[in-house]
């Protein structure tokens, strides 16, 4: 008991603040529409099904950090990521392949409808593993580039698959990912009749309180996505990754070996994207070529800078401040202050990746450790890193000598 | 340890050998391809060539503004682009609304109006272009490198936004001035004067911009500092100045490439992003950083397209364009990351 009470307090107010906010954020369904009722905010107040893609997007912002935030990695191209793990939970959960029937813990559905009906469980596992494979694949020939040359490859990779899943309806005459439309419906996720005798939903769709089902899933994937990130920072691998992104060089030098290092962080950030993925395509319903495009990626890096790379708090805090804006608050905003002001050219959405942009270089050019820094990721942009350094405009002399900056 | 010297060594022979076996194969059979298509078709494959040369030039002069910022700060100027379509919806303005040009304005008026656009233009741009380098990157030159490549994609949504602010969503398009007339005919094979028109503005860019780089001062200084800002600065070159100008040339290539691009085709707000990746795939093919390579790398990479999108015996068609010009930048990244005329660089190695 005392462990307990002395790991608590060492915590201390932190791990106070953690919790309270995951009773609220646990108990939001009870109170969201009371809070919907308020007197000038209410309005503003996101609704459940907005926090389900707030929260997934908040998941895949966490992947991401990993390969970005630890392991300092540019990735342009997550979306693929996505993209994989859609189209793995819509082939292993939809009518897709009509010519196959199986079934296995499907839930809500005719056990004679056609197509591969795995459990939605199962799925999300089978396309984390798909999109981590994914990730190998294109980490193996591209993580031997450093900085750039990398962003532009995995850039190039995010609008191949977009392409590659548009134009998938024939490949050799077999219709792989059904082209422009997209695959759709997915199965939905639940517990089945097991699940029904103690009080749980038998799937999630057919609920009565379907959003309140998909929202507590979400919250629990992003939790188990915190948790995996924390641990995985401070175990031997993540502090590997924290060595390479400082200065590589060095890392290699210390014995880190440095394509496998790489190409883990690439897997395992992949491997999230591919889940949050997954699961977005079953709350959706489907899995649409219209929603992989560049911006998605830029979107979810936007999160990481906002919040700072590689601090799990402000992962959370920047994907969820980004993500309200781009499901509800942008467009509240707007015709809000359209019906006020009588503006009609302020349309906030039609320019929301003008005003991503304009936070992504404000961050950077004011505060490129982000809202809620991480420690280590601080003192390096203080102290400066052994990166190939630009010409030093603001101070005389040889970069190689230069000293800490102080300003 | 000289065993397992002369192992590595072997293995690193043998693999070599067979990704270069590989890379012979490919090519062998992109060139059997080529040759069926010419036998086959003869006169369209003229056609289409000539259509990729004009492709050509175009990725040519955008492909210049990503090379020489690359040569010479090592960054990804992922706004050029973007300031390629500004430049291009703002000549469209320039053509229509002021100098209010259209088909039956005289012939010496359309050619005093477009070379009055291109140098008004040229000139805008190139102060656009260095004063986001002001603004943007200056202050970033102490950061890691990822920090100013990210604000170069954030600078990239904000220029996109300002064309989208100004010119919403629609394409534009300049009067076909140009005739669609040929200038030589052999066959059916024919050369028209708005393809002409393409190499007539291009091709005295570029003899102006190797002119500039190779016998003035500020070129010298500017091939200086690409190679050794340090040590050029220890020389007297004013650094900051240089890099300034870098970036007022890449502008006005941008803004020649708008006007050239806007003879062929119609331009939006979002043109230069895929038009942007494009050119920066050809000066990697070519070896970025290198003038000449990466116009060798917009050929190359204009035939393609071209072919791809024009041939017709076993040709993917203009749905895999986007996936083969971004397979060819990875296969060239992977495999020869200097490109086709580059140095081998530190960060490809």
């Amino acid at each position: 008991m005392t462990g307990v009470e002395a790991r608590l307090r060492s915590y201390g107010l932190g791990a106070l603040l953690a919790l309270g906010l995951l009773l609220l954020a646990f108990l939001y369904p009870q109170y969201v529409e009371s809070l919907g009722d308020l007197p000038l905010v209410g309005d503003y107040i996101p609704s459940l099904s907005s926090m389900v893609i707030m929260l997934i997007v908040t998941a895949m912002a966490l992947g991401l950090n990993i390969v970005v935030g630890y392991a300092g990695l540019l990735d342009l191209g997550y979306v693929a990521f996505y993209a994989a793990g859609a189209y793995a939970a819509a082939w292993f959960a939809s009518q897709q392949f009509e010519q196959w029937t199986f079934h296995f813990g499907s839930v809500g559905i005719s056990k004679e409808l056609p197509g591969i009906h795995l459990s939605i469980w199962l799925v999300l596992i089978i396309a984390g593993v798909f999109t981590a494979l994914a990730g190998i694949l294109i980490g193996l020939p591209t993580l031997r580039l450093r900085g750039d040359y990398l962003a532009i490859v995995t850039l190039g990779f995010g609008e191949i698959v977009p392409q590659v899943v548009r134009n998938g309806d024939n490949v050799f005459g077999f219709d792989l990912t059904h082209g422009t439309f997209g695959i759709t419906p997915i199965d939905s996720p639940g517990f089945g009749s097991v699940g029904d005798s103690l009080g749980l939903p038998l799937s999630y769709q057919q609920s009565f309180e379907r959003e309140q089902w998909f929202y507590w899933t979400a919250l629990a994937l992003l939790l188990v996505t915190v948790f995996c990130s924390r641990r995985l920072r401070d175990s031997r691998l993540g502090r590997a990754w924290i060595a390479i992104r400082e200065d590589e060089t060095a890392a290699a030098a210390m014995g880190v070996p440095l394509m496998r290092t790489k190409t883990w962080s690439y897997a395992i950030g992949a491997f999230f994207g591919g889940v949050a993925g997954a699961f977005y395509a079953s709350f959706r319903s489907g899995a649409f070529p219209a929603d992989f495009y560049f911006n998605f990626s830029i979107f979810l890096l936007c999160m990481v800078i906002l919040g700072g790379m590689g601090s799990i708090w402000g992962v959370i805090l920047g994907g969820m401040i980004l993500g309200y804006l781009n499901v509800a608050g942008l467009a509240t905003i707007g015709s809000k202050v359209q019906s006020g002001t009588g503006w009609d050219w302020f349309e906030p959405t039609k320019f929301q990746f003008g005003i991503y942009g304009i936070i992504i270089v404000l961050m950077m050019l004011l505060r490129p450790e982000g809202l809620i820094p991480e420690r280590r990721h601080k003192r390096e942009l203080e102290l400066g890193v052994a990166d190939t350094p630009l010409y030093d405009v603001t101070h005389e002399g040889a970069d190689t000598d230069r000293e800490p900056r102080n300003d | 340890m000289a065993a397992a010297g002369v192992t590595t060594t072997l293995d690193r022979l043998r693999r070599s050998g067979f990704v270069a076996l590989l890379g012979f194969a490919l090519l062998g059979f992109v060139g059997i391809w080529l040759v069926v298509n010419l036998v086959k078709t003869p006169t369209e494959f003229v056609n289409i060539a000539l259509i990729g040369l004009t492709y050509g030039a175009i990725y040519g002069l955008v492909a210049l503004g990503y090379t020489l910022v690359y040569g010479i700060l090592q960054l990804i100027n992922f706004a050029h682009g973007d300031v390629f379509a500004l430049s291009g919806l703002v000549s469209f303005t320039t053509i229509v609304s002021v100098l209010g040009l259209d088909r039956d304005a005289s012939v010496l008026a359309i050619v005093g109006g477009m070379v009055a656009t291109l140098l008004v233009i040229m000139a805008i741009f190139a102060v656009v272009n260095a004063t986001i380098e002001l603004v943007a990157y200056r202050r970033l030159r102490r950061s890691p490198r990822l920090a100013v490549l990210i604000t170069a994609v954030g600078m990239s949504f904000i220029i996109q936004n300002i064309s989208l602010a100004t010119y919403g969503v629609n394409f534009r398009s300049i009067p076909s001035f140009v005739p669609r007339s040929e200038v030589i005919g052999i066959g059916d094979v024919t050369y028209s004067w708005n393809k002409l028109a393409v190499l007539l503005i291009t091709i005295p860019v570029l003899v102006l911009l190797t002119w500039f780089v190779r016998e003035t001062k500020q070129g010298k200084a500017m091939r200086a500092v690409a190679q050794d800002t340090e040590a050029s600065a220890m020389m007297g070159i004013n650094v900051n100045r240089t890099i300034s100008v870098t970036f007022a040339i890449a502008g006005a290539l941008a803004g020649a490439a708008a006007i050239v691009y806007l003879l062929q085709f119609n331009i939006r707000y979002d043109t230069g992003f895929e038009l942007g990746l494009i050119a920066f795939t050809a000066a990697v093919v070519g070896g970025i950083g290198n003038l000449s390579g990466a116009v060798l790398g917009a050929l190359v990479i204009g035939f393609v397209q071209a072919f791809n999108e024009g041939l017709t015996w076993y040709t993917p068609g203009s749905d895999w364009t986007r996936s083969i010009v971004f397979g060819i930048l990875i296969v060239i990244l992977v495999f020869r990351p200097e490109g086709l005329l580059g140095e081998r660089t530190p960060e490809g190695a």
